[in-house]
């Protein structure tokens, strides 16, 4: 039975499974808006791949229930197959077909027409900019072009939910920024998104919404900018070379907020909490400090990342680090890492 | 909210006839990728096609003059129907091979998201690994030709020694296909094929009449089903008084069917249980 539900394409609601003694997830709820992306984050062996695999119809819950697109994974599975995509973190394609053939069986198996599936299989390899290697063995693709055709084959039937389970793990920054733009001109197309992602910037990047994901439990949930308020808008950082003008720089970009400067002797670096109003806080503080003539280095805003977020949630950092330029902690791999 | 509506499309699911139709085109979808495949990697052809050519030279031309084989047209017409019968079981690794790195990359789990018929994926291998198996046979029948083997037994004879040859690999495809799935790390599935199907094929009459062997070895080869397959396949391919088709034939048969009976449904089982 297909209940008719409100705008949400995907509802999940106190999803449990386990694998024995390994409680995989435990307890999760959220919901996706037709239309929008969800991101969901986490670390390593979090329980993304399982809540995919629980969405996708591949694994049965132990308990709680999930609706797409109105049709409940367990009792309607059939006829949520007809209206999603799945591309997955190991790529499914078969390296020996071309792209061609690739996207051909997979419209076959979809059941499509054969006119319209060597159609669409046509318009994909142009969208993904594989036209040009379509009759050429997948084998002989770029990393980036075999995950843009692994994305193009889950596609070919026009679900309208797409389930992508870490599309650019493994990918080279280039790969990377591919695929963000390919899932980004998908999106302004209406499809609804669910995204795993253990880089952060990646979710910041994509998703409308974020749910963070840890031991199998939501731990947060938000826009990207409603996690970042969390943890306390922008930061303002500068070093002062000469030690003994320390105090004298720190009293300058004192009246910047209304919080506390903090100061680490050492390194004799200078964080100011600016809050929201990061642009006009740099200016104002070069301003600032060359009407006071002190010298200063490396001053730069610091916009809190996801990892920021990972870290005030989780009390850990993120296990896979993002390769982005943020200059935040050095790469954490904790005992987070453990659980696979 | 009184009551939950249930739109019409909700219940307009495909009949039974719609499902059956998409069973037969998503099998036949499945062998032929399955095949394109095969067609498209040297290193299959020549496991499946160039090393039986290369057991056909090395037991007529190496070891066959070492071998009193009964029957008429010497050592070259015994062993023809044991190649075969061997190459048929030797074949079945591509099957447990490939069905064990579907099952590891996530391809199954692909197809498993898809609307496409919950059988295809088992279907569409075994069926096209038969196909492959009867190019096989051909190939080595040809090449058996070259080198002085003929069939003695009539045109109807030599169909049923490659029915009989294709029903027995179909159901060692079947084990493989199970034993693939079941353990799904290649190298292991290949490992575990050579401990199964080399003392079956090696220990049996495909290669050396079995009277040659020790009592205790003959008790085993006597009467395993790889040695009643063959026997039945040379009664086919030869006839005459040194290979009776009875009780070999019905034997066989009954032994085919029980490995089907037993193996196809815990491939089956398997393969819902990947992942």
């Amino acid at each position: 039975m297909a209940i008719q539900t409100t705008e949400n394409a995907i509802e999940v609601s106190g999803l449990h499974k386990s694998f024995g003694k390994v409680h995989a997830l435990r307890g999760i709820d959220f919901a996706v808006p037709r239309g929008s992306v969800l991101g969901m984050l986490g670390p390593n062996g979090a329980g993304k791949t399982t809540a995919v695999r629980v969405l996708t119809t591949l694994l049965r819950p132990d308990a709680g229930r999930v609706v797409i697109e109105g049709y409940d994974v367990v009792r309607d599975a059939a006829a949520v197959r007809r209206r999603i995509g799945l591309a997955g973190q190991a790529t499914a394609i078969q390296l020996e077909l071309t792209g061609r053939e690739n996207l051909e069986i997979m419209g076959r198996l979809s059941h499509m027409e054969r006119r319209s599936v060597r159609g669409r299989a046509a318009e994909l390899l142009e969208r993904f900019d594989i036209a040009d290697a379509a009759d050429r063995p997948a084998k002989t693709y770029s990393g980036g072009m075999q995950r843009r055709l692994d994305l193009a084959a889950s596609l070919v039937a026009q679900p309208s939910v797409l389930f992508l389970d870490e599309p650019t793990t493994g990918l080279d920054p280039y790969g990377r920024l591919g695929m963000w733009e390919i899932i980004r001109e998908l999106v302004g197309r209406g499809t609804t998104l669910l995204l795993t992602t253990q880089y952060l910037d990646e979710a910041d990047e994509l998703a409308n919404t974020i749910v963070v994901v840890d031991r199998g439990e939501v731990i947060a949930s938000g826009t990207p900018n409603q996690l970042k308020d969390q943890v306390g808008g922008d930061l303002l950082e500068f070093t002062v070379p000469d030690r003994g003008r320390l105090d004298e720089a720190v009293r300058a970009v004192a009246g910047l907020s209304d919080a506390t400067p903090t100061v680490e002797t050492e390194s004799r670096r200078v964080k100011v909490p600016v809050g929201n109003r990061g642009s006009t806080a740099l200016v104002e503080a070069v301003r600032l400090l060359d009407a006071v003539g002190v010298d200063t280095e490396n001053l730069a805003l610091h916009r809190p990342s996801l990892d920021d977020v990972f870290l005030a949630v989780t009390g850990h950092a993120a296990e896979a680090r993002s390769d982005g330029d943020r200059q935040a902690a050095p790469p954490a791999r904790s005992s987070a890492g453990v659980a696979s | 909210m009184t009551a939950i509506a249930v739109p019409a499309r909700a219940r307009k699911g495909p009949g039974a006839a719609q499902m059956a139709r998409w069973a037969v085109s998503d099998a036949l979808v499945m062998t032929r990728r399955n095949l394109l495949v095969w067609m498209r990697v040297p290193a299959y052809i020549v496991f499946t096609v160039v090393q039986p050519v290369i057991f056909v030279l090395l037991f007529r031309y190496v070891f066959g003059g070492a071998i009193q084989a009964p029957g008429s047209g010497g050592y070259v017409n015994y062993l023809m129907p044991g190649i075969i019968g061997q190459t048929a079981a030797f074949a079945t690794f591509a099957t447990a091979i490939a069905l064990a790195q579907e099952a590891t990359k996530g391809v199954i789990d692909r197809f498993r998201a898809m609307p496409m018929a919950r059988s295809a994926v088992l279907a569409g291998r075994l069926i096209a690994d038969s196909i492959r198996m009867l190019i096989v046979i051909l190939v080595i029948i040809g090449v058996g030709y070259a080198v002085g083997f003929r069939f003695q037994n009539g045109v109807a004879g030599a169909v049923g020694m490659v029915a009989l040859a294709e029903a027995f690999g179909i159901a060692v495809c079947a084990v493989s296909a199970f034993v693939g799935l079941a353990i799904k790390d290649e190298e292991s599935v290949q490992a575990f094929g050579l401990i199964w199907i080399f003392p079956l094929t090696f220990v049996s009459s495909a290669f050396v009449p079995i009277a040659t062997m020790p009592g205790w070895l003959q008790a085993f080869a006597n009467n395993q089903p790889v040695t009643l397959v063959i026997n039945a396949m040379r009664s086919m391919a030869l006839g005459g008084p040194h290979f009776p088709l009875n009780p070999s034939l019905w034997e066989s048969l009954v032994w085919l069917a029980g490995i089907l009976i037993v193996f196809i449904p815990l491939a089956v089982r398997s393969y819902r249980r990947v992942g």
